[in-house]
């Protein structure tokens, strides 16, 4: 396997706080060149702690790292021309206008683009006088992004990219990404918003207490996950009533089906419904989406702890 | 070194724009050092001049230059560390092409500039409106606030690893600016010591400074102090050096 394959390789990567909590436990996992990755995981899953072991900001306690061959840490020099990163909040001084930070960071990057140019692919152009304390906290993550571009990196990180962001602006910064991934860029980003890793990324993993849970394309990683029916019975039909091999869960009149044959499972139901002559209340079938992936393993990883 | 050059100026241009647009921190480098010469030359005045082989303005004038190396350059970069380090400045600047060197000097260039400024102003008010004599040896004037300033620096970043916030930063600087007020011969001139007092006061951070600053601007010292004080202040320099490489911290405590 040579660098030009993965551009981010993870072994076993392992990292514990000073007060012994250990935020990454033993996770690894590769990124191809011109993929978008995501770590997707809720607040607090290691997204941040894994991402900073990723960028050189801190050394594992066990495991390897490599960036385009490197060690992020050791080799630093060598390797931060070529990697651009989005930290997961703030990282400028407040009284410094959106132009001036700018021109610092440019000064700072070998071969950087013209400072107007960065400003006008986020979409910030018109804010350059503006200090960056009286920015909004969208107009901030793109003033990062920014700047993240300045040096026209071969690999991104972008931690949590659109936080703070409306829906426009987090599609502005989506289209971004896809163009810069088009261009042959590696990202690798964190999100806890469900939606943005199904839509933007090429595969994903779902981090849960410093470990990756799952990891796949957004529909390979659907695909493993059952369907849900839901409906509700109506007063003085039993739960008991409902054909067993539904494997239907009650919870007074509420019932949920959990099947991986959702069109067989479905029309069992309704049959049966017809047939009893039952008015099946707000019922509800979808295939499983990310969001039940996520909230799926959140919970039996909850309950198995 | 070229690259180098380039990042120095892009963080020093930054820096200075912040130091201008902080009207505290400019207000404690511009107008606190004035304020400090008129009160040291008044408690000079009460010391007798045969004993410490100095007048009451030579010796204000002469401890204004480390009064102006302490306020401008250490207290002044010691928020200016907390509030970059609070503010994720540095944390951000690491993950970019910038060294660690880079942004500790970059940071504090501002200072260094305006401290040197002040420095000249001194010289030149303390000849021309003081009628002191014109510096006896210049070299070593300019080597001994070059070196303070080094110094102070370094001490400045060690002094931002302890300082949780930027106004923590008037506490944490109070030891530094205590011991070489009293001990450095700022206000009370070494020689006017008990001799014991006076040795051990020798070894502190700032004493090898003020001997060079003195001996420059208005001679008579022997090579041997000379080379004791360099030595001390290269001491100095090494040990905060060592230390900033140990203990700084690039983020803020989680």
């Amino acid at each position: 396997m040579t660098s030009d394959e993965y551009v981010i390789e993870a072994e076993r990567l392992r990292r514990t706080y000073a007060g012994g909590f250990e935020a990454v436990t033993g996770i690894s996992f590769s990124v191809a060149r011109g993929e978008i990755f995501a770590l997707l995981g809720t607040n607090g899953a290691g997204k941040t702690s894994t991402v900073e072991l990723l960028e050189g900001l801190a050394a594992p306690d066990e495991g390897r790292v490599r960036v385009l061959g490197h060690d992020p840490r050791r080799e630093r020099a060598a390797l931060r021309p070529r990697m651009g990163v989005m930290l997961q909040e703030g990282g400028f001084p407040s009284d410094l206008t959106v132009a001036e930070t700018t021109r610092m960071w440019a000064g700072c990057t070998s071969g950087a683009r013209p400072t107007g140019e960065a400003l006008k692919l986020v979409g910030l152009a018109e804010r350059s006088g503006v200090r960056v304390k009286q920015l909004s906290g969208g107009e901030r993550r793109r003033l990062d992004l920014a700047l993240a571009l300045l040096g026209r990196p071969e690999v991104l990180f972008l931690d949590e990219p659109t936080t703070g962001l409306d829906a426009e602006g987090r599609r502005d910064t989506w289209e971004l990404v896809r163009a810069l991934r088009d261009c042959g860029t590696t990202v690798l980003l964190t999100t806890h918003y469900l939606e943005e890793a199904e839509s933007l990324a090429d595969r994903l993993a779902i981090m849960h207490r410093g470990r990756i849970v799952t990891t796949g394309t957004p529909a390979e990683v659907t695909a493993a996950r059952p369907a849900r029916i839901r409906f509700v019975l109506p007063k003085g039909v039993a739960a008991g009533r409902l054909p067993l091999s539904l494997r239907a869960a009650a919870a007074g009149r509420r019932i949920e089906i959990r099947t991986h044959h959702l069109q067989q499972s479905l029309g069992e139901l309704l049959l049966w419904a017809k047939e009893s002559d039952v008015r099946l209340e707000e019922l509800d079938a979808r295939s499983a989406s990310l969001e039940e992936a996520f909230l799926d393993i959140a919970q039996t990883q909850t309950a198995g702890v | 070194m070229t690259a180098t050059a380039g990042r120095l100026t892009a963080l020093g241009r930054a820096e200075l724009t912040l130091l201008l647009r902080n009207r505290t921190a400019l207000c404690v480098a511009l107008l606190l050092p004035g304020a400090m010469v008129v009160a040291m030359k008044s408690s000079l005045d009460q010391i007798d001049p045969d004993n410490s082989g100095m007048s009451a303005a030579e010796a204000a004038m002469t401890g204004a230059i480390g009064m102006v190396l302490i306020l401008v350059v250490h207290l002044n970069l010691v928020s200016a560390y907390v509030a970059r380090r609070e503010e994720l400045v540095l944390k951000r600047l690491r993950t970019g092409e910038v060294r660690d060197s880079e942004i500790l000097v970059g940071t504090a260039l501002p200072a260094a500039g305006l401290a040197l400024a002040q420095c000249v102003l001194l010289v030149v008010a303390g000849v021309a409106v003081l009628h002191l004599r014109v510096p006896e040896r210049p070299e070593l004037l300019v080597l001994g606030v070059v070196l303070g300033m080094v110094l102070l620096s370094a001490l400045a970043a060690v002094t931002s690893a302890v300082t949780q916030t930027v106004e923590n930063a008037q506490i944490t600087t109070m030891p530094m600016f205590v011991i070489s007020m009293a001990g450095s011969g700022l206000f009370v001139p070494l020689e006017v010591m008990p001799e014991r007092i006076a040795s051990v006061c020798e070894l502190l951070p700032l004493t090898g400074v003020m001997t060079l600053v003195r001996a420059g601007w208005l001679g008579g010292a022997d090579s041997g102090d000379l080379l004791g004080a360099a030595l001390t202040t290269l001491a100095w320099t090494a040990i905060s050096v060592f230390a900033v490489r140990r203990w700084f911290r690039w983020e803020p405590r989680r």
